[in-house]
């Protein structure tokens, strides 16, 4: 008969065993491979020149053929914002359907209100702003992730592993661009990668593809002679809410103070 | 469709991507914590604090905190878009994220709670297991036997000394759960304090505000369940009585009630006024300081939502029960309604942080309003309705039924 104190003593001593061999296993995040695989003499930025922009949504069009994001859904990793600014200091923006089968009616969406007509012969100003991920260097979306499922690559893109991520929606919660939705069909967090995998394969994302203005470009802020660097470092530009300090990498020729 | 856009309305610029993502069922999770948290609170003021009156209604707070807890679990797990990879939290947790540390909170105040139950309860355990060690037994009382003895886990010795040892081990569990009571909910107040994306969420008061709240749903929680079960257990003994023709044990339960109610009731009114207090400051000093996002707040807060916040939180909810509680001689009656409106008003305070949060655009020029499905049509509509939230909520009231046939609540045993 084993007493009760032989009992415990044992069974910490086997418990004690078991997990010596167990603690040299180590789950791999989805970071920490990712970090063996990337360039590190690369980060990727994004310059949008919004004077360029027509509103035409070829962009998003690209974007959703190309990144399996169901082409009826309600939700876009890339948008174009509408804004008309009037002579009596009203300002009115929509992105019906992100933009993606482009402005050719002046009315504007307004959701539940309906749309609104309004005169152009009162408008001060109107212009179309293209959004996408930011792709932070502070990425709060990133730091609230529970379980690591999303992350920061070597070469500054912020991906989301489908095959970890438990759709809590913290990081649509924390992400102030509104760049987050969850997937429809996968049922996990989904976002803009810059179109990861063709631009480690050399090629340029899609919706920078289908512009036909060049409103949108891609390069590599760690070499000085691509032109998206050239551009950034000796152009007035700027970013979307920096009040966040979340730093965004996608930086904008000609934004007005109205945008969002 | 988009996970989100079925109950979502919006309303001028709202972004392309933006939807209430969190709805009905992260309302209901920090409303279970919060009664988990105050539940063992108000069971510490008696087990570390000493106070005496508070005897009766502390082990039933500590009984029901401890069947409360999955109550805080579910919801989480039934909002997740991938429940079964919820595990993956505890797999690899990703420590700069306020919700990671959840599991390890979580486990450490579940074991808190459950052994200091065994220390109160021990004695009592062993007692049943040496009554039910007779020939003869029926099945009921063979499974009795082996789930009393079990749960002794082979401390059978209950002289004065092993008692002493129990009760102090009693006191040092209370006084050490309360820090983490106070933790795992101020903690989700935290999770949402911290997301400075949302203009509403992000401010420091937050987590206290939470903690405060939590101790008055509690509070108001525990004294709504002791009072229909003291009215149940009144109608039995009233029935007995007449059959015994006196109205002895009635009467007797009567006094006792009233005495714990009233006295309970003086910390709920404390902490009501306090948690009122933390509330009214937050928006007075978001009113003085009207940063950017002030406009649309303002409009969502007094327009939108004037409802919900004004009139169901701040009015039926803490106005209403406080005059109710402040007028003398509280008799049950008046004390019930007032902490089932108390109840009410902590609920609407989760709804108009959780939805009211949600309630404007990222644009600070758009709204989205939230429809809550009532009539389930799919598994969504149902665990984001309100038959998941009302689910939710009867789930502990099953477990406390089962617990009480183990953790007998009201013919207490001396230790403790």
């Amino acid at each position: 008969m084993m007493t009760r104190r032989e009992f415990l003593k044992k069974s910490a001593l086997v418990a004690g065993g078991v997990l010596i061999p167990v603690s040299a296993l180590e789950i791999l995040g989805p970071e920490r491979l990712q970090a063996i695989k990337a360039d590190k003499a690369v980060r990727w930025v994004f310059l949008v020149d919004t004077e360029r922009c027509v509103g035409c949504g070829f962009c998003v069009k690209a974007c959703k053929l190309e990144n399996e994001v169901p082409y009826e859904a309600n939700a876009s990793r890339t948008w174009v914002e509408r804004y008309v600014l009037t002579k009596d200091g009203a300002f009115h923006a929509d992105s019906p359907k992100g933009g993606r089968d482009g402005y050719t009616t002046p009315d504007i969406d307004q959701n539940e209100s309906s749309m609104l007509t309004i005169d152009p012969a009162t408008i001060d100003k109107a212009y179309f702003v293209p959004k996408l991920c930011n792709q932070c260097d502070n990425p709060p979306c990133v730091q609230v992730c529970p379980v690591g499922a999303t992350y920061k690559t070597p070469d500054g893109v912020v991906l989301v592993d489908r095959k970890w991520c438990i759709g809590c929606g913290y990081c649509i919660m924390a992400c102030p661009y509104g760049a987050r939705f969850f997937h429809p069909t996968y049922h996990t967090a989904e976002k803009c990668t810059f179109c990861y995998h063709r631009i480690s394969a050399g090629l340029p994302s899609a919706c920078v593809q289908a512009c036909p203005f060049g409103a949108r470009q891609i390069g590599n802020m760690k070499d000085p002679d691509d032109p998206v660097t050239r551009a950034i470092s000796t152009e007035r530009v700027t970013v979307l809410k920096s009040e966040f300090g979340t730093k965004p990498q996608v930086y904008y020729v000609g934004l007005d103070w109205e945008v969002r | 469709m988009i996970p989100g856009e079925l109950w979502t309305l919006r309303d001028l610029f709202v972004l392309p991507n933006e939807y209430i993502y969190w709805s009905i069922q992260i309302v209901m999770y920090p409303f279970m914590t919060g009664l988990v948290a105050g539940a063992f609170v108000l069971s510490s003021l008696y087990h570390v604090f000493g106070i005496k009156p508070l005897r009766d209604i502390a082990r039933f707070a500590l009984v029901f905190s401890f069947a409360l807890l999955p109550g805080a679990l579910v919801p989480l797990l039934l909002h997740l878009q991938s429940p079964v990879r919820g595990i993956n939290v505890l797999m690899t947790p990703h420590f700069t994220s306020a919700i990671a540390a959840f599991g390890i909170v979580f486990s450490t105040y579940f074991m808190i709670v459950a052994s200091e139950l065994w220390f109160i309860y021990r004695r009592h355990f062993v007692q049943e297991s040496l009554l039910l060690r007779k020939p003869h037994r029926t099945l009921r009382e063979r499974v009795r036997s082996i789930v009393f003895t079990t749960l002794t886990l082979g401390a059978f010795d209950t002289s004065e000394k092993a008692l002493r040892t129990d009760e102090k081990a009693t006191k040092i569990l209370a006084a050490l759960g309360i820090p983490i009571a106070l933790f795992l909910h101020g903690y989700a107040g935290f999770i949402f304090g911290s997301v400075k994306a949302n203009a509403l969420w992000m401010t420091p008061l937050m987590p206290v505000i939470f903690i405060v709240s939590a101790v008055v749903s509690g509070i108001a929680f525990c004294m709504l369940t002791y009072i229909l079960v003291m009215e149940f257990r009144k109608l039995r003994a009233g029935r007995k009585s007449r059959a015994a023709r006196s109205r002895e044990g009635r009467e007797e339960i009567a006094g006792a009630e009233v005495d714990v109610i009233r006295i309970t009731a003086k910390y709920l009114v404390g902490f009501l006024i306090l948690a009122m207090g933390l509330e009214l400051l937050d928006l007075v000093f978001r009113r003085y300081t009207a940063v950017k996002s002030w406009d649309v707040l303002a409009s969502a807060v007094y327009g939108r939502e004037f409802k919900q916040v004004f009139l169901l939180q701040y009015g039926i909810g803490s106005l209403v029960p406080l005059v109710l509680f402040l007028i003398p001689r509280l008799t049950v009656r008046r004390a019930a309604v007032g902490v089932a409106l108390v109840l009410f008003g902590i609920f609407m305070m989760r709804w108009n942080v959780v939805i009211g949060g949600q309630s404007f655009s990222l644009t600070l020029a758009g709204y989205m309003h939230y429809v809550l499905p009532i009539v389930p049509t799919s598994w969504e509509t149902f665990k984001e309705g309100a038959f998941g939230a009302i689910s939710v909520l009867l789930f502990p009231f099953l477990l406390f039924y089962l617990l009480v046939k183990i953790c007998p609540v009201f013919a207490p045993p001396e230790a403790g």
